[in-house]
């Protein structure tokens, strides 16, 4: 079974720009990025980076860039992590002089000095994804690949991650970077402009205030309600509803709803509609528009459920 | 821009050695593993020869056969499953994305490979010919050095190809690297003569005579068992030379169109298949 992880996306990243690519699993931010980074060959199209076509001038393509993904195993566990940092230097063709400077700078800067001599099988995960960060700085890229950097990483590590990414990006090496990511409070903080992506389709892409400034008219609320088994689907067919996503918690037998709305009477009706099923209402908090909710405005439903659904 | 290419890639080839031979020596169950085992079936054949009342250079064939059959474990298990076990960690992506020849990689590996186990297979020979007191022959240490290298260098072109086959594979590199290890045992004649012994049937010679340690191991032992010269040995020596003409540009050719098909299939990367 052939399936298009791609469909006719159209793209331009400038450089020096921080470039996020924004969608649930299976939405194809994994796909573009190997096509990129020259690992995969599209089926049909052009890509170009720095305007080196991918397919025919791979060779100088990987000169430029490095890619970093979450979740890997940044080398080898039996090697330390100055070794590992050693090895993947000399895939770039370093000197020992400059490997050895840039392998110190780059512990200093993420932190993590303290671990230089220890084997890469006995880090942390929050360690080994320094690693990892560390290594994909090694030659210096003019365009950084990532793809879910921060996947399964603890808030500190996260945000330590992330600033050292903006810091490399605008700060320091005017570097550009394409991010992939699913965790939209990351996409808001760190990029530039975000493109949405759902199904191998470019749904959006404009900066995080301009997307979310498309949404200012609607009503968004978040509303708690007292059941954790109600199906929420009839909502879909009701007037006025733009999207909505759900949360259930079975520990407190509820399920959170976030609404987006044309205004306030569609969500008086909501109320009226879910008291009569005997709901009830557990608290209405407003919410300002997020990344989450410009994706629920094009697709109707959050992340997750739309990760559910593929 | 040659010379940086090359430079590039001669680090390349050094820092996969040393990952290798670092690599390795961390583990000491190696010790176990590639050293006392193989001394313990060594043994096996060279009791039963005796028992048989074998020439005494029956094990001396036994032992040579022992040191070599190590190089084609470590071809098998560390040069042709590696590029499986790199996509499982993680660092083939690393590999296919930096500005390097893929030549360079699986020739550091090979590298890193025999210095590895021409430790491991000098400590065999040492322990097997001191324990059973093996007559050796040796008149041409050249002839025994070329004879050697050979082998050493169409083995390892071997592994680069399979290297480079099992690029694709998920779970069957291991299978099929388990299907390989015990036919050239038996066929490669690790234990007994293939050639010149009047005991194989022409047909096992034939099949063996399409794997590279037949030779190697034949000539080998015609050199330091039975004191033979070069001039003894030139079939050897010409079939080990054909094998690396064909088969080294064979592994380049094989890893170029894997490479191009794992990119248009979307499988270079892919793991747990």
């Amino acid at each position: 079974m052939s399936v298009k992880a791609l469909d006719g996306v159209s793209i331009s990243i400038e450089e020096g720009e921080i470039f996020g690519m924004l969608g649930p699993n299976g939405a194809g931010k994994t796909t573009l990025i190997k096509i990129l980074s020259t690992l995969l060959l599209p089926t049909s199209g052009e890509a170009y980076v720095s305007g080196f076509d991918v397919a025919k001038e791979s060779g100088e393509v990987r000169k430029i860039i490095s890619v970093v993904s979450g979740g890997e195993t940044p080398g080898y566990g039996i090697l330390t992590a100055q070794e590992n940092l050693w090895f993947f230097s000399q895939l770039y063709g370093l000197s020992s002089k400059s490997a050895k400077e840039e392998i110190s700078r780059l512990f200093k800067d993420l932190d993590f000095e303290q671990f230089a001599k220890t084997r890469m099988s006995k880090l942390s995960t929050g360690y080994k994804q320094r690693l990892n960060l560390a290594r994909g700085m090694l030659n210096n890229p003019r365009i950084l690949f990532l793809d879910e950097p921060t996947l399964g990483l603890d808030v500190m590590t996260s945000k330590k991650l992330r600033g050292y990414i903006i810091d490399w990006s605008k700060r320091e090496r005017k570097g550009t970077v394409l991010l992939t990511t699913h965790y939209m409070a990351e996409a808001d903080e760190m990029c530039d402009r975000v493109a949405m992506i759902a199904q191998g389709r470019i749904l959006a892409c404009d900066s995080p205030l301009a997307l979310k400034e498309k949404l200012k008219e609607n009503v968004i609320t978040r509303l708690e309600v007292s059941s954790v088994s109600t199906n929420f689907d009839f909502m879909e067919k009701m007037g006025g509803i733009i999207g909505y996503s759900q949360t259930r918690s079975i520990q407190t037998d509820t399920t959170t709803l976030k609404l987006m709305v044309r205004d306030e009477s569609v969500l008086s009706k909501i109320v009226g509609t879910l008291e009569k099923q005997n709901l009830r209402i557990l608290s209405s908090v407003p919410e300002e528009p997020t990344l989450e909710d410009v994706y629920i405005s094009l697709c109707g439903r959050g992340f997750q459920e739309a990760e559910v659904s593929e | 821009m040659i010379r940086a290419w090359l430079t590039r890639n001669w680090k390349v080839i050094y820092a996969r050695l040393w990952v290798r031979v670092i690599g390795n020596n961390r583990q000491p169950a190696w010790i176990v593993a590639e050293m006392i085992i193989p001394v313990i079936t060594l043994s096996a054949y060279i009791f039963m020869y005796r028992m048989l009342n074998a020439p005494a250079i029956y094990s001396g064939f036994v032992i040579l056969g022992g040191t070599m059959i190590a190089f084609w474990a470590n071809v098998l298990w560390n040069m042709s499953a590696q590029f499986y076990w790199e996509k499982e960690t993680g660092t083939l992506e690393t590999y296919f994305t930096a500005p390097i020849s893929r030549m360079a990689i699986l020739l550091g590996m090979a590298l890193g490979g025999i210095v590895n186990t021409t430790v491991r297979a000098a400590s065999v020979l040492t322990v097997g010919v001191l324990i059973f007191q093996t007559p050796l022959m040796l008149n041409q240490p050249l002839t025994a050095v070329l004879m050697f290298a050979l082998t050493i260098v169409a083995l390892y072109a071997l592994g680069m190809l399979f290297a480079s086959l099992f690029l694709m594979y998920g779970r069957q590199a291991w299978h099929t690297a388990n299907l390989l290890q015990e036919p050239v045992y038996f066929f490669s004649g690790s234990y007994f003569p293939i050639f010149g012994s009047g005991g194989i049937p022409i047909l096992i010679q034939a099949v063996a005579s399409f794997i590279p340690l037949t030779f190697g191991l034949d000539g080998i032992r015609r050199v330091v068992i039975l004191g033979q010269g070069i001039a003894d040995v030139w079939i050897d020596v010409v079939a080990l030379v054909v094998f690396i003409i064909i088969l080294l540009p064979l592994a380049k050719f094989a890893l170029n169109y894997m490479e191009n098909l794992g990119k248009r299939e979307g499988r270079l990367t892919l793991r747990w298949q």
